[in-house]
């Protein structure tokens, strides 16, 4: 870890406006994983913001009768709001699949959107990896690499690494928006669609956010009803990242919206694919995987994923 | 004392203390977090200052330069250490890669530079400014298929019985089928950590976390190539080793040469990231079985080639320990080779060799069954043997295998399993029943101790480990019944150089040993009472010594009483085989959808001489059950081929069962003895809980799905092939 400056600012606004204005500045949340990846040397900020303290932990209705999440809700009080419990079981579901109990009492809604894959060549600071070395060459492509738990849809060339997030998964499925406050104090509403951005040639570029610019808020929609589900499948029964996790939302006429995780750089959902819900799991697949380029180690997760919502379709 | 003999009817035959199940008596320790791990022993010396070491990122090479300018003038540094500053470091009799010093690379995250800092946060932050040019080896071939392929058939067989090949040719059921096992990592909760004062140059003190305090202080002297009797070292508690603390580690090592550079007290403790690659592991191995029977189910043959990797002159993993042994066949050819690979160093982990020759054999064996239409279980029974199948003039010592067949399966229900695979279901789940069975050799080593009485209070000295085995309480049982004290009348001191040299823990022989141990010592302390008392044999019982009219508290004795003594293992128990023996019995569900595996109900017959405490016996059989379900569903270091390293090198990537992947799991202890083993008639346990365990799971996988997996770990993406549409 390298050493650090700490600042604790009076409000959103100057959070940001102090994070544009001092050149290797973060915020700090719950810390979870930014302060796993200093310890590492894969984040290296010389200032951390500390953004605990700005009243941004409460959840309020909106007028048009959606939720607005405060930033520094915590994941375990996210999953067990009373709203959300009721009319928004996918988001609970999905919170609780992630991590363990100590780490989502710190995790933060804003966090968990930010946080950074789990590719085992990013984590290992003698390895060549673009998103923490532009520029390096990917580990994870070169003959013999291990890949198991990387993408297969979204990927390029550069970086197959996937969005690791649960809760993210399900917001995405639920519509979510982002809302920021920029540099200059302005607000900004960002779709959770367009938040998570492709490596491409960049995968060091993660996201739609500007230099400085904080998350205040992630707001979702009014209830959609339906069934709500989430199947997180991993290699052992807790405490695991997903090799494929899927949110699943079913109307009573069989129509419905699907998305992946543990398959692509950030949330995986197409409105092609949703609309073949009412024709199962192998035709919303063949639209939602289409293109998919895995490796010979991971190819296994377009089986997996099909056949995950298949069961789930089959559950009700 | 020489234990030359069976023991015959002895005072633990009338045992009060020693079979009670008793509590750990360091268990308010660490639940209060008192006990004093090596990392924070900060009372222990005045001045110590923080190591943090540097590892090598490539798999094999040389260093052509480094540079640590930087990191010498970072805040609070005191020194740095390379390893070019430094003639190699010996290399000590049971390991194969070196520690330290020099310019070669063998293996990836080998130790290269040691920062010495004020605070450990300095010491990290320069460790990292540290620069390295490095000349990579050639390319190195990784594959142990190819490598088994290329040595099949060559060199001489181990155990060569009868006529195998004749055998497969007349059976009437043959399975010849190939499996494999990953390389697996020991993980334990305390990574290797060290205090070291070598502050003179001269006499060096080392708190440390180490299983075996005599090969400690061995190893470090060759490693500095300095007179043992120089190191001291201490190691009272343990927060697991699993064997991979058996050896001397970087983390020692880096803080004696820190603390002698700067002439103060040095800490270490290996970074998580770096204990994968830097220390021992499992090797994976490759193995072929062949299994020729009649249509009674009697073996006619079992041939068994198994493949491992290591470091030049090491031993890799041999899958095929148990294989001379476990079942009575008329023939038996058996052989390991070892394929040298410029990998960390492949050494021993929780019963080395059965564990990953237990999870092929057993899963042969199933397979074996199904051939005849057996029941897995009478398959067994039919096929055991009171002596060795390689050398029928050999008996065991005791062998109870058919024992724990009944017992395991009557209390698991196995006659109401699923017989039809892929025939049950609820909901999603498929459901599947396996059993296996276990097998692990029961060694002793010399083990000696020192007790000394006063007060009617007891201490007990030996250099025995507690690696949360529960070893203090276990010797404290066996000096309270040698003395005839309640068990709080007895002080267990372990885990320092300055005390008799034991067996230390490892290879479960450490609490047979170490117990037959303290008994030495403890009947030399009866002697010397009786005769300071005059009498001859007394009795020991609640804190007095009796003899015709004598009556006499221990608590009224004159002056310190003290005994030492070491048991020393007599000839005669090598016309036995010594070993241990369990079955298991496993109960999975797998999601028809996603294969997702989930293990329901785990029962586990064990026949180990005597138990010392159903305690902490049961604690060790489950323990090692949870291993094994790890080994069977999620642990693998995933090897990099192109470089040479295993790639997820931390506890997120390497998943070790946890806790929601462990059901009910019940233990069955034979009421054995085993006379041949110990006075105590004791062998030990701990390693015979990983035995068989994984392969149960992966027939039970089998009997749930019809997928047979024959490569370790038994993981979701090896059953999508073969699940029914949802
Ligand atoms: C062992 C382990 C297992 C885990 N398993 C899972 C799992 O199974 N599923 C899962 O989904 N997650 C898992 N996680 C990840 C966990 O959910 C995240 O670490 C957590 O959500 C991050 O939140 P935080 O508040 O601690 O973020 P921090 O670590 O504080 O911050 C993360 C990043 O977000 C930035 N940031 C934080 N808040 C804001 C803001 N308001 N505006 C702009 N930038 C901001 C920070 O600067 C930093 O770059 C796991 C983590 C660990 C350590
Ligand atoms: S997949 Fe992405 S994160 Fe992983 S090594 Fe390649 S570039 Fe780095």
């Amino acid at each position: 870890m390298r050493a650090f400056s700490y600042e604790k600012v009076a409000d959103p606004a100057a959070a940001a406006a102090r994070a544009a204005e001092v050149e290797g500045a973060k915020f700090l949340a719950g810390g979870t994983n930014l302060l796993d990846l200093m310890k590492l040397e894969i984040e290296t900020p010389v200032h951390l913001i500390d953004v605990n303290g700005l009243g941004l932990d409460e959840v309020t209705e909106t007028e048009d009768g959606g939720l607005r999440i405060g930033t520094l809700v915590t994941n375990t009080a996210l999953s067990a709001d009373e709203r959300v419990r009721r009319d928004y079981p996918v988001l609970t579901r999905a919170i609780a699949a992630g991590a363990s109990g100590q780490l989502r009492n710190k995790a933060t809604t804003g966090g968990n959107l930010l946080q950074r894959t789990r590719c085992p060549y990013f984590y290992d600071t003698a390895m060549p990896c673009n998103k923490r070395e532009p520029g390096s060459g990917c580990g994870a492509l070169t003959e013999g690499a291990f890949s198991r738990q990387l993408g297969v849809i979204g990927t390029s060339d550069n970086c197959i690494a996937t969005h690791p997030s649960d809760m993210a998964v399900a917001m995405r499925v639920l519509d979510a928006t982002v809302e920021t406050v920029t540099p200059n104090g302005m607000t900004r509403r960002i779709p959770l669609e367009e938040f998570h951005l492709l490596p491409g040639d960049t995968p060091q570029e993660e996201n739609a956010l500007m230099p400085g610019e904080l998350i205040t808020h992630v707001t979702l929609p009014a209830p959609v009803g339906g069934t709500q589900k989430y199947h997180k499948a991993r290699d052992r029964a807790s405490y695991a990242f997903a090799l494929v996790s899927v949110a699943l939302i079913r109307q009573p006429d069989g129509s419905g919206r699907v998305a992946l995780g543990g398959v692509a750089p950030k949330p995986w959902r197409s409105d092609e694919a949703d609309a073949e819900l009412p024709n199962g799991a192998r035709a919303v697949m063949a639209h939602l995987l289409e293109g998919a380029r895995p490796t010979e180690e991971n190819a296994f997760k377009i089986t997996l994923a099909e056949r995950a919502l298949a069961a789930m379709l089959a559950e009700e | 004392m020489q234990f030359n003999e069976p023991a015959g009817q002895n005072l633990f035959d009338n045992a009060t203390i020693v079979g009670r199940p008793t509590h750990r008596t360091d268990g308010p320790l660490k639940v209060t977090g008192t006990a004093p791990y090596a990392y924070e022993r900060h009372d222990v010396v005045e001045g110590q200052l923080y190591g943090y070491p540097v590892a090598a990122g490539i798999s094999h090479g040389r260093i052509t330069s480094m540079d640590a300018e930087a990191a010498r003038n970072a805040p609070g540094v005191h020194a740095v250490v390379t390893t070019l500053d430094i003639e190699p470091l010996g290399i000590w009799d049971y390991n194969v890669a070196r520690l330290f010093g020099g310019d070669e690379i063998q293996h990836y995250h080998q130790a290269i530079a040691v920062v010495v800092a004020d605070s450990f946060e300095e010491a990290r932050a320069a460790a990292s400014l540290i620069e390295v040019e490095y000349a990579p080896g050639d390319p190195a071939d990784y594959d142990l298929d190819a490598a088994f392929e290329r040595f099949e058939g060559t060199g001489e067989p181990s155990t060569m019985v009868g006529n195998v090949e004749g055998a497969l040719e007349n059976a009437a059921a043959v399975v010849d089928e190939m499996y494999h096992t990953p390389s697996e990592s020991h993980q334990m909760m305390e990574p290797f950590a060290s205090i070291v004062d070598w502050s003179d140059g001269e006499d060096m003190t080392v708190w440390t976390s180490n299983q075996m305090i005599e090969w400690n202080r061995q190893a470090l002297a060759t490693n500095f190539g300095i007179d043992p009797d120089r190191i001291r070292v201490e190691s009272p508690y343990i927060g697991g080793g699993f064997g991979g603390k058996l050896w001397l580690r970087c983390d020692a090592v880096l803080a004696a040469i820190g603390s002698r550079e700067v002439g103060r007290p040095v800490r270490l403790a290996m970074p998580r990231p770096m204990m994968m690659n830097n220390a021992t592991h499992r090797s994976a191995t490759v193995q072929r079985i062949r299994l020729a029977a009649g249509e009674d189910g009697k073996l006619t043959g079992i041939w068994h080639d198994a493949a491992s990797h290591s470091l030049p002159g090491g031993r890799g993993e041999n899958a095929t320990a148990q294989t001379p042994y476990f079942y009575g066949a008329e023939s038996l050819r058996v052989q390991h080779h070892i394929v040298e690979m410029p990998l960390p160093e492949a050494s021993d982990m929780r019963a080395p060799g059965e564990a990953s020759g237990l999870m092929a054999l057993e899963v042969a064996m199933d397979e074996l069954a199904e051939a005849l239409d057996m029941d897995p279980v009478q398959l067994r029974i039919v096929n055991d043997t009171q002596v060795n199948p390689s050398n029928p003039d050999q008996a065991f010592s005791e062998r109870h295998f058919v024992e724990c067949l009944e017992r395991g399966a009557e209390a698991f229900g196995w006659a109401d399993r699923n017989t039809t695979p892929g025939g049950m279901r609820e909901g999603q789940w498929l459901i599947g029943h396996g059993m296996a069975g276990a097998y692990r050799g029961a060694p002793t080593l010399p083990s000696g101790a020192t007790v000394r009485l006063s007060g009617g209070r007891l201490i007990v000295e030996t250099d025995m480990t507690d690696i949360g085995t529960g070893s203090y309480t276990i010797i404290g049982q066996t000096a309270a019944e040698c003395l005839g004290l309640p068990l709080d009348a007895v002080e267990v001191r372990l885990g320092n150089s300055a005390y008799p040299v034991s067996s230390g823990s490892g290879g479960q022989f450490g609490a047979a040993s170490s117990t037959a141990g303290v008994y030495a010592a403890c009947v030399g302390l009866r002697q010397q009472i009786a005769g300071q008392l005059g009498v001859e044999d007394p009795e020991f019982r609640e804190g007095r010594v009796v003899s015709g009219d004598t009556d006499v508290a221990l608590a009224d004795l004159e002056g310190e009483l003290e005994a030492t003594d070491t048991m020393q293992w007599g000839d005669f128990k090598q016309d036995y085989v010594l070993a241990t023996f369990g079955a298991h019995f496993v109960e999975v569900g797998v999601h028809v959808g996603t294969g997702e595996i989930r293990v329901r109900r785990m029962v586990a017959a064990a026949d180990a001489g005597r138990i010392l405490n159903p305690i902490t016996a049961r604690s060790q059989v489950i323990g090692g059950m949870t291993m094994a379900v790890g080994a069977a569903l999620s642990e693998e270091m995933a090897l990099d081929t192109g470089r040479g390293m295993f790639a997820n090198h931390d506890l997120a990537g390497y998943e070790v069962a946890v806790h929601a992947d462990i059901p009910e799991q019940e233990v069955i202890f034979l009421d054995t003895l085993d006379g041949i083993s110990t006075p105590l008639k004791a062998k030990g346990v701990g390693e015979l809980g990983i035995c068989g365990v994984a392969a149960a799971v992966a027939n039970a996988v089998y009997n749930a799905t019809g997928v047979r997996v024959r490569e370790y770990p038994v993981t979701l993406d090896k059953l999508l092939g073969g699940l029914p549409e949802v």
